[in-house]
C-alpha cells in the first residue's frame, strides 16, 4: 500500500486579524516578521488519515509531497516526523505561481513517476486560496476517482471506504484504488510528532524535482485562472455602541435600536 | 461561439432549492446573453417549470443521477454543457457545487472559481470576487478560457423574481462506468431552523466559559425564530455540536441578523460570518475584533447583559 499526501505551506494562518497585510501591486499576502510558514492545516489532517490507514494496514509506505519553494521541505519535514516515510519537494522556477490546473499538473505527474501509488490524499482546501480544487483536478489527471471532505478514510480488499462530511447528512463512498481523497477537519486532530520522531525525520529521504524530473515544461502549465487583483476588504461598518448606565439600559437600547432598523 | 450563462438547478425534496433563482439572478444581471439552467437527476423533469425567468432548462432526468455522485454527474453536465455551449456557467458553493465544479471544469478543459461572492463582466469577460486567506482578503479572477465556470455562494446573490418558464430541452445521458459509489447515506434531521437557511443566527463564543452559557443563547435564538451557532473553540471544547460550528471549516452563514456572544472575532470565524447584513456584538473587551466588522453593539459581561437583552427583546417584542 502506496499513499501519497500533497501537503502545502501557507503564510500561518492563525495571526490576528490585524497583523494580515497585502502588497496589492505584486498581488501578494505580506507575512508579519517572525512568523514561519506553516503547514497548511487540513494538510497535516491529510497525513494524520494517511497514519490512520498506516496502523491499521500492515506494509504501508507513506510519501509527503509538497510543492512549493525550498522552505516547504519544512512541511515534508513535519509530515515524516509525523510517520511519513519519504519526501518529494517539487521546486522550479517554472512552478512560480502556478494557478490550481498548474499545480494539479506538477503534482499529478509526480505521482506518476512514483508509479506504484495506489491512494492520494490531499487537504480539502488550502487555508491560504480556500479553493478545494486541487484534489479533484489531480484525481482527473491520474484518471482516478475522487471523494471529498472525508471525516474518516479505510482501506481494505482493493477499496477505499469514505465517509464524508456534508452538512445535513451523513455518507459513505467506496471507491476501487488508486483512488484520491481529500481529508476534512472532522477526521480529528494531527498528532503531534515527540521529539524522537522529528529526530528520526531529519535522517528520512527527500527527493527533489524539477519540472525536466517530472517531463514538464513552462508552457504545459499555463494558467487558466488568472490573478488580476488581490487586496483586504475594507470593513465600512461604524460600530454603534449602546451606551447606558447600567446592562438593562443597554440592553433595551439595543433592542429599541434594532427595532427601528426593522431587524426585529 | 459559445454564448451565455447556463446556470446548475438544484432541487430539495422536488422544490427548487434557493440557489437556483439566486444563480438566475446573478446570471441575469451579468447581461451577457440568454440565461439557460440545466437540472440533472431521476423523475425531476416535472421540476423544469419551476425554474423561472431562463430561456431554456436542459433536463437529464436519468436513474442514474438519483444520487449524486462526482463521476456521473460530471458526466452529465459536460454533456449539457457541450449540447447548450454556453461562455459562462454558474454553480451553487453547495454540497453538489463545491465537488462538482473543479471536475466539470477540468472536463470541459477550463478552470473555476469557487465560492465567488461577486461576479461582472469588464471587456466582455467574466471576473470573480471570492473571500481567500480564510476571509482576510479578496481575490479578484479572470479565466484565459470559455467557458469560464464558477460556483457561487448561497446567499450572496438577490433572486431573481418573475419570468417565464424556460422551453424544456431534454437531454439523453446515461452514466456509466461510475467507481465512486454511495453505499450508504442518511439524512440528518436537524432541529428548527438550518443553520445556513436561518435569517436569525445568535452564536455563542469560549467567551461564555462552559456549555451551561448557551441556555440563554437557545432562548435568544427561540424568541428571535433563529439558530444558534457555535464558534470553532466551542465546538472543539464539545460544548456545542461541530453541526453548529460557523467559520472557514464550519458553515458559512449570511443571515440578515448575527448575534455573536462572548466570541471574539478570530479571523476563520469572520470567514463564516462575514457575508451576514447586520452583525451584532456582545463582548467585554472593547478591543474584540468583531467589533470591526459589527453594525451595533455592546461591551459588557454576557452574563448581565444577555439576560437583560432577552427581556428587553420580549418587550419590544410584545410591544408590536
Amino acid at each position: 500500500m502506496h499513499i501519497v499526501v500533497c501537503v502545502k505551506q501557507v503564510p500561518d494562518w492563525d495571526i490576528p486579524p490585524a497583523s494580515f497585510k497585502v502588497d496589492e501591486a505584486a498581488k501578494k499576502v505580506v507575512p508579519p516578521p517572525g512568523v514561519a510558514p506553516v503547514p497548511s492545516q487540513f494538510d497535516a489532517i491529510a497525513v494524520e488519515a494517511a497514519m490512520k490507514i498506516k496502523d491499521a494496514v500492515a506494509d504501508t509506505k507513506i510519501t509527503v509531497m509538497s510543492l512549493g519553494a525550498a522552505t516547504a521541505r519544512d512541511v515534508i519535514k513535519h509530515g515524516l516526523a509525523m510517520g511519513g516515510d519519504e519526501g518529494v519537494l517539487l521546486v522550479d522556477d517554472a512552478f512560480n505561481d502556478l494557478d490550481s490546473t498548474g499545480t494539479a499538473k506538477v503534482l499529478s505527474s509526480a505521482i506518476k513517476k512514483l508509479g506504484d501509488v495506489d491512494l492520494v490524499l490531499t487537504g480539502r482546501q488550502a487555508v491560504d486560496w480556500d479553493l478545494g480544487v486541487t484534489g479533484t483536478l489531480i484525481a482527473e489527471m491520474l484518471g482516478a476517482p475522487v471523494i471529498t471532505f472525508a471525516k474518516s478514510v479505510n482501506v481494505a480488499n482493493g477499496n477505499v471506504t469514505v465517509e464524508r462530511v456534508l452538512p445535513d447528512a451523513f455518507e459513505t463512498v467506496e471507491a476501487p484504488l488508486p483512488a484520491v481523497v481529500t481529508v476534512s477537519n472532522e477526521l480529528g486532530e494531527p498528532r503531534y510528532p515527540k521529539l524522537q520522531q522529528i529526530m528520526q525525520a531529519a535522517r528520512k529521504q527527500v527527493n527533489q524535482w524539477g519540472a525536466a524530473d517530472i517531463g514538464l515544461s513552462k508552457d504545459d502549465l499555463a494558467p487558466r485562472l488568472t490573478l488580476e487583483q488581490l487586496f483586504v476588504p475594507v470593513v465600512d461598518t461604524k460600530v454603534e455602541l449602546m451606551e447606558g448606565d447600567s446592562p438593562e439600559d443597554q440592553a433595551m437600547a439595543l433592542a429599541r435600536r434594532l427595532k427601528e432598523a426593522k431587524l426585529i | 461561439m459559445p454564448n451565455g450563462v447556463l446556470i446548475l438547478a438544484e432541487l430539495v425534496d422536488g422544490e427548487l432549492a434557493p440557489i437556483t433563482q439566486e444563480l438566475v439572478g446573478a446570471a441575469q444581471r451579468l447581461n451577457a446573453g440568454p440565461v439557460s439552467a440545466m437540472l440533472l437527476g431521476s423523475g425531476i423533469e416535472a421540476s423544469a417549470s419551476k425554474i423561472s425567468g431562463v430561456e431554456k432548462v436542459y433536463v437529464v432526468d436519468n436513474p442514474g443521477l438519483a444520487e449524486y455522485t462526482n463521476e456521473a454527474y460530471t458526466e452529465a453536465a459536460a454533456a449539457v454543457a457541450k449540447q447548450a455551449d454556453p461562455a459562462i456557467i454558474l454553480l451553487g458553493q453547495t454540497n453538489i457545487g463545491r465537488d462538482l465544479g473543479p471536475a466539470l471544469a477540468y472536463k470541459l478543459d477550463t478552470a473555476v472559481a469557487m465560492d465567488t461572492i461577486a461576479l461582472e463582466m469588464k471587456d466582455g469577460k467574466l471576473h470573480t470576487t471570492r473571500p481567500a486567506y480564510g476571509g482576510n482578503a479578496r481575490a479578484v479572477n479572470s479565466f484565459s478560457g470559455t467557458p469560464a465556470v464558477a460556483t457561487v455562494r448561497p446567499k450572496s446573490q438577490d433572486t431573481a423574481e418573475g419570468g417565464a418558464a424556460g422551453e424544456v430541452v431534454k437531454v439523453d445521458f446515461t452514466p456509466a462506468g461510475v467507481r465512486a459509489k454511495v453505499i450508504d447515506r442518511k439524512v440528518a434531521t436537524a432541529e428548527g431552523v438550518r443553520l445556513e437557511d436561518a435569517d436569525v443566527v445568535v452564536t455563542g463564543g469560549r467567551g461564555l466559559g462552559g456549555p451551561e452559557g448557551f441556555e440563554g443563547i437557545e432562548e435568544l435564538a427561540h424568541i428571535l425564530g433563529g439558530a444558534v451557532g457555535a464558534s470553532r473553540a466551542v465546538a472543539d471544547l464539545g460544548w456545542r455540536p461541530v453541526a453548529e460550528q460557523v467559520g472557514l471549516t464550519g458553515k458559512v452563514v449570511s443571515p440578515t441578523i448575527y448575534i455573536a456572544v462572548a466570541v471574539s472575532g478570530a479571523s476563520q470565524h469572520m470567514a463564516g460570518c462575514s457575508g451576514s447584513k447586520n452583525i451584532v456584538a456582545i463582548n467585554k473587551d472593547p478591543d474584540a475584533n468583531i467589533f470591526k466588522a459589527a453594525r451595533f453593539g455592546i461591551v459588557g459581561d454576557y452574563k448581565q447583559v444577555l439576560p437583560a437583552f432577552i427581556e428587553a427583546v420580549k418587550k419590544v417584542k410584545a410591544e408590536g
